[in-house]
């Protein structure tokens, strides 16, 4: 197990204050000047070779991520970090307990990723929902600012820098980096082709990164402690410690810091005191937040939770958000109210996805009672993979993973309740 | 469309709201808040004010707010933009009430996470009384709305009320809420499980345990 001394979020359940002195005793905003002192291009090269990779869902290396804004930004286009604090993926809430007990982890995050990419300030994006977090977010920047952490000279580095924070107001589809933007200028949530990319073109057209919370809250204690110490967690190419976010059937649920890669039995022996009814009572896990497909209960248990090991069994590592379900769930039912949250949050803008939600959803309510026929199963399986992939965002994607999940996994089970359905109906006649 | 928000825009509502406009206090925090971002891009305000709007309308009617039409219009000159642009982001996002809601918003979330933690008791303790779906309870106290993930999935089944979220909730503690809140009675937020504080562990942490006590710095243990 994990070293609590090794763990970067200590507040992470909010026994301690959240305010600026207590974060500092804790060792936030200690000498960040020096952090920064390091140089732009060394301070993305460390983070380049701690191996972190963006812990939003898509997994793409931050550092990488960093080093295609430009170098010498202009002074007409000034370059820009986003921040997504969106949290809206059904089984993740790792971000949340990031802004309202550990804010200062991510402000001092967003001076020092800001300062790398060359950034003028940055926006944070926190889903509408959050209200008391989003209050804490704005108490914890003023006091930043109050100290001189923020704002002109900022911590004594010479860099200019601003945090501002931004509130949603309900959209799951806002998490989507260009959706996100759109947002930010004022407009509805709706996700832009690509390319150009936020790096060429993005918030007001100027160059743009957008990062999750808990991928930039990491970085000043990557810094502090270097970027052996992160990478000395986990597997290749799978390095750090990530927030774990476990929900559902299991006897404790929790958030809890891990190193990456720890065997599913281990994260839920360990910390949520098992499976609900015991290990022999699991049916399936839902690894990584609604978008990833399911896992049956015999590939999960011993699975890797990273994103190669996850890969290896037909899903992902998504938000590291394990949904759990024992053997009394009605697993259509749980996929399908799936299906209805896509249903609800698709955009609109792209008709395999808009139309295709709705459509998929109301076959999957006819599975699961039953009222339907078995050649529908395959209808079904091939509308998803008419949306997708055809689609301007990943929502299309995240709408079909899951059904197709159920359909590889537990097909026996949607043919038994149609031909239970179909016996009824004809012993009635 | 047929669970698309009726859009009252009569001649009442138009009476009613035609003249609305910022308390003092509002204005100083509309200031504040078109400052955030840069000169000549204060449309992207339009979210915080359509909400701070949303929250005067409700301060004014003690409900959760909504936003009629004339105040639509209201945020839509302060940022010079066209009506329809500031319409379009109103309807877009859910938590814009388009129409009246009660005292208290009962947003209940249904959602999977939530799902398989009873989130069905919480509805029916809901419904017993008397609330139904997308719907004002006679009185006005009570409008229930089932919503989408809100984001606390380890402390399911959840429901946010106005401004607060209460937290593992089941059938009676759902009950307890309800009857606290029409009694005019503020409950207690957060976990409603006695034995959590937040999102650790039921029965306490099984990492950090110096933290529950003290604000122990583990830099001395690097």
């Amino acid at each position: 197990m994990l070293a609590d001394k090794d763990r970067i979020f200590t507040n992470l359940y909010g026994f301690q204050p959240w305010n600026l002195k207590s974060a500092q005793a804790r060792g936030d905003w200690d000498n960040t000047k020096d952090l920064m002192k390091r140089g732009q291009d060394a301070i993305i090269e460390e983070i380049k070779a701690s191996g972190l990779r963006g812990r939003g869902g898509a997994g793409f290396p931050t550092g990488l991520k960093w080093s295609f804004m430009p170098k010498e930004p202009r002074a007409d286009r000034p370059s820009f970090l986003v921040i997504n604090a969106d949290e809206s993926e059904p089984g993740s809430c790792k971000d949340r307990e990031i802004i309202r007990h550990d804010p200062h982890k991510l402000i001092e995050g967003a001076l020092i990723a800001g300062y790398a990419m060359r950034a003028r300030a940055a926006y944070i994006y926190i889903r509408g929902e959050f209200i008391r977090e989003a209050e804490t977010l704005f108490a914890a920047v003023q006091e930043a600012y109050d100290a001189g952490l923020l704002g002109k000279n900022a911590a004594k580095s010479g860099y200019d820098f601003d945090v501002f924070v931004h509130r949603g107001a309900g959209a799951y589809i806002c998490g989507e980096e260009t959706a996100m933007i759109e947002s930010l200028e004022g407009k509805k949530g709706q996700p832009r082709l690509k390319p150009p990319f936020p790096a060429g073109a993005g918030l007001y057209g100027c160059p743009t990164t957008v990062n999750n919370v808990e991928s930039i809250a990491v970085v000043p204690t990557i810094l502090r402690r270097g970027a052996t110490w992160f990478a000395s967690f986990g597997r290749e190419n799978n390095k750090g410690t990530k927030l774990f976010q476990i929900s559902g059937h299991v006897e404790r649920p929790c958030v809890v810091e891990e190193e990456m890669g720890i065997p599913f039995r281990d994260l839920i022996d360990k910390h949520c005191g098992g499976i609900r009814g015991g290990w022999d009572n699991l049916l399936a896990v839902i690894p990584g937040g609604s978008s990833v497909p399911l896992v049956p209960a015999a590939e999960i248990m011993d699975a890797p939770m990273d994103f190669d090991g996850l890969k290896a069994v037909g899903s992902g590592l998504g938000t590291a958000a394990a949904i759990v379900m024992d053997k009394s769930t009605d697993v259509v039912q749980a996929i399908s109210r799936i299906s209805y949250f896509y249903k609800h949050e698709s955009c609109g803008q792209c008709t395999p996805c808009r139309e295709g939600t709705g459509w998929m959803w109301r076959v999957m309510e006819r599975l699961r009672t039953g009222d339907a026929d078995i050649s529908e199963i395959d209808t079904l399986y091939d509308v998803t993979k008419q949306v997708e992939g055809h689609t301007i965002c990943a929502l299309g994607d995240a709408a079909a993973w899951p059904i197709q999940g159920l359909i590889k996994h537990f097909r026996p089970e949607i043919e038994r309740r149609i031909r239970e359905n179909g016996g009824a109906l004809e012993a009635a006649e | 469309m047929a669970d698309a928000p009726q859009i009252p825009d009569e001649a009442e509502v138009r009476a009613r709201w035609g003249a609305f406009a910022w308390t003092a206090e509002n204005a100083e925090k509309a200031k504040a808040v078109i400052a955030r971002y840069p000169a000549g891009r204060q449309r992207s305000a339009v979210m915080p004010l359509l909400d701070l709007a949303q929250r005067q309308v409700g301060a004014e009617t003690e409900t959760q707010g909504w936003l009629p039409v004339p105040v639509i219009e209201y945020v839509a000159a302060e940022l010079d933009m066209p009506f329809m642009r500031a319409y379009e982001v109103a309807s877009f996002y859910t938590m814009y009430n388009l129409a009246p809601v009660g005292r208290y918003h009962v947003q209940v979330c249904g959602t999977t996470p939530c799902l398989l933690r009873g989130s069905d008791d919480v509805m029916a303790a809901c419904k017993n009384r008397g609330m139904t779906k997308g719907k004002t309870t006679p009185d006005g106290l009570f409008t229930l709305t089932e919503v989408e993930c809100m984001g606390t999935c380890t402390n399911a089944p959840m429901v946010q009320i106005n401004d607060d979220n209460y937290e593992d909730l089941d059938y009676d503690a759902m009950v307890r809420i309800l009857d606290d809140l029409a009694a005019g009675k503020q409950p207690k937020t957060g976990p409603q499980n006695p034995k959590r504080h937040t999102s650790e562990p039921e029965g306490g942490p099984t990492t950090l345990k110096e933290m529950v006590k003290a604000n122990h710095d583990y830099r001395k243990e690097w």
